[in-house]
C-alpha cells in the first residue's frame, strides 16, 4: 500500500470513528435491551474483523509455507496480533453486555466457546513467534494455517450443543435506524484492520531491511 | 505410493524396535496414564463414590495429557546425535517419515487407551463397555486427529528452546474439535439412555477432521522441517 492511499485510506477511519457514537446514539433503542444493546455497534464488526484477520493470516501463513516470502509472513504476523486484538475486544464487549442482558458473565454456548478457541489458537501462535527461536516464523504459520483450517470443525462441533446467543438472522432484520449504524461500524472497522494491518506489516518489513543492513556491515 | 507405505512401515519399525530394547516409553507413558486417572479419582470422589458423569471428560483429558507426553517424548529421542538429520536426510519423501512416526505414536496412545479406558470404567462406574464397538471407533477417530496434529506440531518444535511447555500450548486449542467430540459422543455413549445416533454423528465429524488433518499435515512436514 503506498503512502497516498494509507493516508486517505488512515483519514476515512478517522472520520468513521469520530462520526460513529452520533450514528450510534442517534439509532433507536432495542425494545428489550435498552441501552445496553448499543455495544452490538462495536461488539460485531469487532467480530467480522477478527474472522477476516484469521483467514487473512491463514492464507498468508500457506502461501508463505508453500513458496517461502517472507513478505507473506510478514502479512500473516499482523493479521495474527490484529485477530487476538479484535478478538479481545469482542472478548471484553461481550461479557459487559452478557452481564446485563443475560444475567451472567460466561455462558459455555456455541459461539462464545469458538471465540475463546480461536483466540487461544491466535495467542498461541503469538507465543509461539516470540518464544520459539529460530524458523519459528515456519511453526507459526503452520500453526495459524491449522487455525484457520479449524473454524468450520470448531463452528459445527460447538453448535450442536444449545446456544442462547443471538442467531446471526439478527443482522439482516435489523430496523433502518440500527441498519445504518451497524454497517457504518462494520466499514469503519474494516478501514481501521486495513490500516492497522498495513502499518504493522510495514514496521516489520523495516524491521527485516535493517537486520539485513546489519548482517551486511558485519560481513563487511 | 507402495514405496510410501514401504518408507513409513520402516520408520515405525525403527521405532518399535528401539523401543523393545528399553519399554521406557510404553511403561512410564502407561503409569502416567494411570496416575492422571487416580489423580482425578482422589479430585472427584466424594464421600466414597464418584461424582456422576465425570467419567467422559475424565477419560479424554487423561488421553489428551498422556497423549501430549508421548509425543513429545517420541521426538525427543530423534534429537540425540542428529537422528532427525539422518532421517531428514535421507533420500524418501518426507511425508512417509512423518506418517511412520504418526503410525508409531497411535500405536502408543492406542496402548495408554486401554489401560485408562479399564482403569475410569474401574474408579467411576461408569458403564464405558456396554458398547465396546462404538467406543472403539471414537477413541480409534479420536487418537488419529489427536496424534495427526501432534506428529506435525512435536515435529516442528524439535529444536526450539521451550518445546516442553509449547507443545501443549499450541496443540490444545486446535484439537478442541477433537476433545469436544470425544466427550460428547461418550458422554451420549454411557449415560442412561444412549443416544447412538449422536455418537454416529460425532463419530463422522471426528473422520471428517481426521481426514482433513491429516491432509494437511502431510503438506505441512515438508516445508516447516526444512531449515
Amino acid at each position: 500500500m503506498n503512502q497516498r492511499m494509507f493516508v486517505v485510506v488512515g483519514a476515512a477511519a478517522v472520520l468513521m470513528f469520530a462520526f460513529a457514537p452520533l450514528m450510534i446514539a442517534w439509532a433507536p433503542y432495542e425494545s428489550t435491551m435498552g441501552l445496553v444493546q448499543k455495544v452490538f455497534y462495536f461488539h460485531v464488526p469487532a467480530w467480522f474483523v477478527m474472522f477476516l484477520a484469521i483467514f487473512v493470516s491463514g492464507i498468508a501463513s500457506a502461501v508463505h509455507l508453500a513458496k517461502d516470502r517472507p513478505a507473506a509472513d510478514r502479512l500473516a504476523l499482523s493479521a495474527a496480533e490484529l485477530a487476538t486484538l479484535f478478538g479481545a475486544i469482542g472478548l471484553i464487549t461481550g461479557p459487559l453486555w452478557a452481564r446485563k442482558s443475560w444475567g451472567v458473565w460466561w455462558q459455555w454456548d456455541a459461539r462464545l466457546t469458538m471465540a475463546i478457541i480461536l483466540e487461544l489458537i491466535f495467542v498461541a501462535y503469538l507465543l509461539l513467534r516470540k518464544y520459539g527461536g529460530a524458523g519459528s516464523d515456519k511453526l507459526a504459520a503452520g500453526l495459524a494455517l491449522f487455525g484457520m483450517a479449524n473454524v468450520p470443525f470448531l463452528y459445527i462441533s460447538v453448535n450442536v450443543w444449545r446456544t442462547i446467543h443471538p442467531r446471526t438472522s439478527v443482522v439482516p432484520t435489523l430496523g433502518p435506524g440500527m441498519f445504518g449504524a451497524f454497517w457504518w461500524c462494520v466499514v469503519a472497522f474494516l478501514l481501521l484492520f486495513v490500516v492497522v494491518v498495513a502499518a504493522r506489516t510495514r514496521l516489520e518489513e523495516q524491521r527485516a531491511r535493517v537486520d539485513d543492513l546489519h548482517l551486511a556491515l558485519e560481513d563487511y | 505410493m507402495t514405496r510410501f507405505f514401504q518408507v513409513a512401515w520402516l520408520v515405525m519399525r525403527k521405532d518399535l524396535r528401539v523401543e523393545s530394547r528399553s519399554w521406557e516409553m510404553v511403561s512410564t507413558t502407561l503409569f502416567f496414564a494411570a496416575s492422571t486417572v487416580l489423580v482425578f479419582a482422589f479430585a472427584f470422589v466424594r464421600a466414597g463414590r464418584a461424582v456422576d458423569g465425570a467419567a467422559p471428560g475424565i477419560l479424554w483429558i487423561a488421553l489428551a495429557f498422556s497423549g501430549t507426553l508421548a509425543l513429545g517424548r517420541a521426538f525427543e529421542r530423534e534429537r540425540h546425535q542428529d537422528a532427525l538429520r539422518g532421517l531428514l536426510m535421507a533420500p524418501v519423501e518426507r511425508s512417509a517419515i512423518y506418517c511412520g512416526k504418526l503410525m508409531g505414536i497411535v500405536l502408543l496412545m492406542g496402548a495408554a487407551e486401554l489401560l485408562v479406558v479399564l482403569a475410569v470404567a474401574l474408579t467411576f462406574q461408569a458403564p464405558l463397555l456396554r458398547h465396546p464397538f462404538y467406543l472403539t471407533a471414537l477413541l480409534a477417530t479420536g487418537t488419529v486427529g489427536f496424534a495427526a496434529v501432534g506428529t506435525l506440531f512435536a515435529a516442528m518444535l524439535l529444536r526450539t528452546q521451550s518445546r516442553g511447555v509449547l507443545l501443549p500450548i499450541i496443540l490444545y486449542p486446535v484439537t478442541f474439535p477433537v476433545l469436544i467430540a470425544g466427550v460428547g459422543g461418550t458422554v451420549a455413549l454411557v449415560q442412561a439412555d444412549p443416544n447412538l445416533e449422536l455418537v454416529r454423528f460425532w463419530v463422522a465429524l471426528l473422520c471428517f477432521f481426521d481426514a482433513v488433518f491429516l491432509v494437511l499435515s502431510l503438506w505441512t512436514f515438508e516445508p516447516v522441517m526444512t531449515e
